[in-house]
């Protein structure tokens, strides 16, 4: 009832005949109006971002559940290999990748959520490209889950990382790079599904055997044979193994610590070099973008 | 590039089919610049799926459509730039404000940034919906959020407006005001505005309309020519013995009536003459007589032979049937 009345009164709120008729003009397509179209769908996507402040928390439990639960809790187990680093500082490189994924994740579950809820086809109907909404969708993700990332960041302190500047920095380009690549990964998949309680589903299968085999949770080396090929496999390896030595080479550990919790990533005996890794990486962002565009584009 | 087409949408032999189905069958029409043009006929009839062909969202299976100038297939950006959508289910982003909504239809459609601003309290105000433009989509009533999306797809100053059921689920009171906006629209910008709809009493606000049924235009005509071309107003009547009083009718006049919403209901020329003779000589003992002149479900009713509510209560038999068929496995 007390809507309808509202809604009488909205009506005659504004008297129109004092109104104004502004014509404005749509121009055809160009670089500069594509450009435009990107940042806006970038934007939105900070814009909730930011007005969800249950998102940023909740999605902060379950690496802190890891880092501190887990990682606590084995560190009395694991004392004997550790050669006296704690467990914690071993396993954060590994959370902080793992921030960064479930963010990117569920920011590419927005497709899923902008169709079940009809806006997908506000931005299906606009007279931009298609690859530009994915892109501005793509980058979105990336930003928003690179803040994410920072937060956990943040907490270096608290499990005996130093917080040095080349640290930070290259911390921040590694998050940067893995969140554009899992949100272009999880776009990817997203076009294709038309319901959300699939899409989590799909994620959970692929998400948790692609983070526990990664060695964000254990060395690369010294594996089971089966173990050792699925993890040089997993294109999440590659992040996680240039983090773990970037924080790595801020500790001040023994040699023989170093030689047990980094002994990174070989193929065939060679040490795979850091920006190899993260080549990998932006080289597997880049496709699964390129995948998603085009089949982005193939939806009528 | 501005220049005003004499015809705002021509349509040439359009086909559509999904599998087997034939949706739309061939239609032809021309829609002029400035006209409010209504697309009428039960659910099922192909409205929406012409409307989408239209708007460039469904690739016609044969025929051509040409909007504002341009074709529908080939110019499809063209097209897109200079029309307006507002659809039969919301598209709005119901986390976001009413004014970020509406930046960011601007932004994606390119409007020049220092017109965003103006343009935007220009449609907001015709809608009503400026004091309540920073409240989130979210918390916003029914009503509320189908203005937001007309106000939305007006933001770049479209010269087709397509509206697909723009008032379906709404109540009469904001019914008549989205109207009232619609006609006001009309009056303020240069536009022409196509819509579909299945509430007859609101196809007479338009000034010309189609009737679509399976697929095919069955009339095209002001609402007027469609009326008068009826030829016979609507006699109701109530009695004790439907079934006798529609053999009685038949027998006595030679009538064809039949039961429509608990009454015997039928067609004749100058309805208020015949009532006396219906009390003289009908033998059947009559509560009630209501006369009125044909409206456009008569219309409806004298091309297709079915009322609009009966043609949609049949094709949701129809599908609940389907329906029944899938889920007990009678169908893959």
């Amino acid at each position: 009832m007390s809507t309808t009345q509202e809604e009488s009164r909205a009506v005659l709120a504004d008297d129109p005949g004092e109104l104004e008729v502004v014509r404005v003009h749509v121009p055809k397509r160009s670089v500069a109006s594509e450009l435009r179209a990107i940042k806006i769908v970038w934007r939105r996507e900070l814009t909730r971002f930011a007005s969800d402040r249950l998102r940023i928390v909740t999605q902060l439990v379950q690496p802190f559940l890891f880092l501190f639960v887990l990682g606590g809790g084995l560190q009395t187990l694991a004392s004997g290999g550790t050669h006296g680093v704690n467990l914690k500082t071993f396993i954060y490189p590994g959370i902080l990748c793992m921030s960064v994924m479930f963010t990117a994740m569920f920011s590419a579950a927005s497709i899923v959520w902008d169709r079940e809820f009809g806006f997908l086809r506000e931005m299906m109907v606009a007279p931009v490209r298609r690859s530009s909404i994915v892109l501005g969708k793509c980058l979105g993700g990336a930003t928003v889950a690179t803040c994410q990332g920072i937060i956990v960041l943040a907490i270096a302190g608290l499990v005996g990382v130093p917080y040095a500047p080349t640290l930070l920095l290259g911390v921040f380009g590694l998050e940067l790079l893995l969140a554009f690549t899992i949100t272009a990964f999880g776009i990817m998949v997203a076009i294709r599904i038309k319901q959300m309680q699939s899409f989590m589903g799909v994620m959970q299968m692929i998400i948790m055997p692609m983070y526990f085999i990664s060695g964000a949770m254990f060395p690369a080396s010294g594996l089971p044979g089966w173990l050792t090929v699925l993890n040089r496999l997993d294109p999440l390896a590659y992040a996680v193994d240039p983090m773990r030595r970037l924080v790595f080479s801020h500790l001040h550990i023994s040699a023989a610590a170093h030689h047990a919790l980094d002994s990174g990533i070989t193929w065939w005996g060679w040490r795979v070099p850091a920006l190899l890794e993260a080549g990998v990486v932006l080289g597997l962002g880049i496709i699964m973008l390129a995948v998603a565009i085009w089949e982005f584009s193939a939806v009528e | 590039m501005s220049t005003t087409t004499p015809t705002a949408i021509q349509v040439n032999d359009l086909v559509k089919t999904f599998d087997e189905v034939e949706a739309v069958r061939g239609v032809n029409f021309a829609v002029a610049t400035g006209e409010v043009f209504g697309f009428l006929g039960p659910n099922g009839a192909g409205k929406s799926t012409t409307i989408n062909m239209l708007c460039t969202l469904l690739k016609p299976t044969s025929g051509s459509a040409r909007v504002a100038g341009y074709d529908v297939v080939r110019q499809r950006d063209d097209v897109r730039r200079n029309i307006g959508l507002v659809f039969q289910d919301p598209t709005l982003d119901n986390y976001l404000t009413g004014t970020q909504n509406l930046k960011l239809h601007a932004e994606l459609y390119g409007v020049e940034s220092k017109l965003v601003e103006p343009r935007m309290r220009q449609v907001l105000k015709m809608v009503g919906l400026w004091e309540r433009r920073d409240g989130v989509v979210g918390t916003f009533s029914g009503g509320m959020r189908r203005r937001l999306e007309i106000a939305r797809g007006l933001m770049h100053s479209p010269r087709v407006l397509f509206l697909d059921e723009p008032t379906v689920g709404l109540d009469p009171q904001t019914r008549r005001s989205i109207w009232n906006y619609i006609r006001e629209l009309k009056q303020r910008e240069e536009i022409t505005i196509f819509m579909t709809t299945h509430y007859m009493d609101e196809a007479e606000w338009c000034d010309r309309i189609a009737i679509m049924d399976h697929g095919d235009i069955v009339a095209l005509d002001s609402p007027e020519t469609l009326k008068a071309g009826v030829g016979t107003d609507r006699v109701t009547i109530h009695t004790d013995d439907d079934q006798a009083t529609i053999a009685a009718l038949r027998e006595r006049f030679g009538i064809e009536a039949k039961v429509s919403e608990g009454a015997v209901t039928f067609g004749v020329p100058g309805g208020e003459e015949f009532v006396p003779r219906l009390f003289a000589e009908l033998g059947v003992p009559i509560r009630a007589v209501s006369v009125s002149r044909p409206t456009l479900d008569d219309v409806f009713m004298s091309f297709t032979g079915t009322s609009i509510r009966d043609a949609e209560e049949d094709r949701g038999k129809a599908r609940n049937r389907i329906m029944m068929q899938m889920m007990s496995g009678g169908r893959r």
